[in-house]
């Protein structure tokens, strides 16, 4: 490109940001994801400004409190048992660490989806059967055993969490992009830019790439989603950063420390309502977003979506779905017994 | 118009191997394009004829440098089209450009007007935004849009004014060689004249060379002055058209003249129409690809491949029996 051609930068910016604002304008407009979109803003909200929110610090192990206080005014949620800490403090804190490894994990994957999917369908050649070689061979590796196993070979932290989910979670949407990236590839329109002389960067970046970002968007929801459950339950397990305050870690904790035993059942409540809200809103907004972009998909019930959203397979059902409109609606209870 | 030769085709032969089969089996392809060999003068319009899957777009394709060719070769401007690599060959390709048949998968939908009209220029580089903009506009008028319509996506648009936005798309950097692959015949039977003029027009005024591909026979008469009839990846006849329309020669062509539906009631001409389906390419007949369908065939063009024949100067045909019309003609 000459020096001539001045490169638009900051106009190309601003169609981007006014893009995204109008995807979130559009889930606000649209009443179940407004619900989704409160709730995750509060939510990030409570993230981003803990300190202010809370006088207590539960990283801080100088200032511990009477161990096992019940609920009130100075400790809305009551301490610990083991350690003192205000449980209150505890979970709001814990929603950075939660929110975090959720929506990071959600972007990675979404970027290395959608860059492995683009490679495979529009290179195609031998880039394409390496790739989808890759990913059926990812597709049958048990994921938690061996998430069990690499942690506690590269040592337990939030890095390597985010690093393995990412590693084996980007193999469902390479493959649901790689197919509608097929479709996109044979139109005209990608023809008449190769005769006008694109290279295949451009024609990726310009011609592709929008068409596919509504399923990325919509994935990066839905798996932040899975994530953070994920996330919880290897915390759960002691598997999580030994550091960090999260909701899974909390949980862990109520088991080791005996809430059940006194009847302590704010304590264990208070993570579990944490990340319900979370997943709930994130899969709200998800679900929101996939009958904006596909207005057919309103006939199914949401209660059979989000059973199905509990199983991996489920973005590859909803595009499965585009193309055969006539499938029958399945009972969410026996889908819900078999997810 | 000058005798110059802008596009020259020679042998060329574009095969699709064929998926699949038994191993050790022989490996079959599908013969697309077999033998071709003309060329294309410059400021002419082309016409390419056959039916749907005989090879014309892929053909076209060869001739654009989307599709390299198993052999023979592709010469535009005097210059061996695969024999440049890099920027070479999109620097010459850019002087070719196409006009699709689907108006609408021909524009991206996400793109509004200016930006599927500027793009080929964006992508040359060159030109400033308001530059790239004053042009836009300027194209737009010449295919009969206005100024208004420059920040309006494909969606907005009938069928006729995409196909004018596509068509922009194509004569925004001055192209020698414009691919129209049937051009009008996505479009309602109102619209279609409006198009042609449109093209026609374009070509007087920027000195284009059209290769016109159809299965609209009338529409071939009335723009192309020469033409080539082809049947499952073959020529059958090709040369002037007014030549071809007033002498058919070979069974191919007259059953496709005899095709063409008439307003005419009184002109009970018996007409000749060719039964059955195109064969498949994979396994084309021997000898004559046409023997399955036409009435006059023999054990000869069933087994042997008919010689070219000229039936009049600058008019050949592909048929064993077209010697017989050079004599009755």
């Amino acid at each position: 490109m000459s020096t001539k051609n001045k490169c638009p930068f900051g106009k190309r910016v601003l169609k981007l940001l006014k893009g995204i604002a109008g995807i979130f304008i559009k889930i606000w407009k649209h009443p179940r994801g407004r619900v989704g979109l409160i709730i995750l803003l509060v939510l990030a909200f409570c993230a981003v400004f803990a300190p202010l929110i809370t006088r207590y610090d539960p990283y801080d192990v100088t200032a511990r409190c009477e161990k096992g206080l019940r609920p009130s005014w100075e400790h809305p949620l009551g301490t610990t048992i083991s350690t003192g800490q205000d449980i209150f403090s505890m979970l709001i804190y814990g929603a950075r660490v939660s929110l975090a490894v959720g929506c990071i994990t959600g972007l990675c994957i979404a970027c290395l989806g959608c860059l492995m999917g683009i490679l495979a369908g529009y290179v195609g050649g031998w880039v394409d059967t390496l790739i989808m070689r890759i990913v059926d061979v990812m597709l049958v590796i048990p994921t938690l055993p061996l998430t069990i196993v690499l942690t506690n070979l590269f040592g337990k932290s939030y890095f390597m969490i985010v690093f393995i989910f990412t590693l084996f979670g980007w193999v469902g949407l390479a493959r649901v992009v790689r197919s509608q990236v097929l479709v996109i590839k044979n139109s005209n329109y990608i023809k008449a830019a190769e005769l006008a002389g694109a290279g295949t960067w451009r024609i990726m970046t310009r011609h592709i790439l929008p068409g596919v970002s509504h399923l990325v968007i919509m994935s990066t929801c839905l798996t932040s989603a899975g994530i953070m459950v994920a996330e919880a339950g290897l915390s759960f397990l002691g598997l999580g950063d030994p550091t960090a305050i999260s909701w899974g870690k909390m949980l862990a904790e109520v088991q080791s420390g005996g809430a059940m035993l006194f009847g302590y059942w704010w304590w264990i409540a208070a993570p579990g309502i944490g990340i319900f809200l979370a997943v709930f809103s994130l899969m709200r907004i998800g679900m929101a977003l996939e009958e904006i972009f596909n207005p057919r998909m309103k006939r199914v019930s949401s209660g059979y979506k989000l059973f199905k959203s509990l199983n991996s397979s489920y973005i590859q059902e909803v595009f499965d779905s585009m193309n055969d409109e006539d499938r029958p609606e399945t009972d969410p209870g026996r889908e819900g017994g078999q997810a | 118009m000058s005798d110059k030769a802008l596009v020259r085709v020679e042998h060329l032969n574009v095969f699709f191997p064929v998926r699949g089969g038994l191993p050790f089996e022989k490996k079959k392809q599908v013969e697309a394009v077999c033998d071709m060999t003309f060329e294309i003068r410059q400021g002419e319009t082309f016409g390419l004829i056959g039916e749907s899957g005989c090879g014309k777009t892929t053909l076209a394709n060869a001739i654009l440098g989307m599709r390299p060719p198993t052999s023979g070769k592709v010469f535009f401007k005097g210059q061996d089209l695969y024999a440049l690599k890099g920027k070479d060959f999109k620097a010459l390709r850019r002087d070719m450009q196409m006009i699709f048949q689907d108006p609408l998968s021909s524009l991206n939908p996400r793109f509004d007007v200016l930006d599927i009209i500027s793009e080929p220029m964006q992508i040359r580089g060159g030109f400033s935004e308001e530059e790239m903009e004053a042009r836009t506009v300027e194209l737009l008028e010449m295919v009969g849009l206005s100024k208004e319509d420059l920040h309006r996506h494909p969606s907005d648009f009938s069928g006729g004014q995409r196909q004018r936005i596509g068509i922009a798309r194509a004569i925004s950097l001055h192209p020698a060689f414009l691919v129209c692959d049937e051009p009008v015949s996505a479009l309602d039977v109102s619209v279609h004249a409006q198009i042609l003029n449109l093209l026609m027009r374009l070509q007087k005024e920027l000195g284009m060379t059209y290769l016109f591909i159809s299965h609209n026979l009338a529409v071939v008469k009335s723009i192309c002055s020469h033409m080539i009839v082809m049947y499952l990846g073959k020529a059958m006849e090709w040369g002037p058209t007014d030549k071809i329309y007033k002498n058919p020669v070979h069974p191919y062509t007259r059953a496709l003249l005899d095709a063409v539906l008439d307003i005419d009631v009184d002109n009970k001409k018996e007409k000749k129409l060719i039964q059955g389906e195109l064969p498949s390419p994979i396994d084309p007949p021997k000898g004559c690809r046409f023997c399955t369908r036409c009435e006059y065939a023999t054990e000869k063009c069933r087994t042997e491949a008919p010689p070219t024949v000229k039936v009049e100067p600058g008019h050949y045909c592909a048929c064993h029996f077209a010697e017989g019309c050079v004599s009755e003609a």
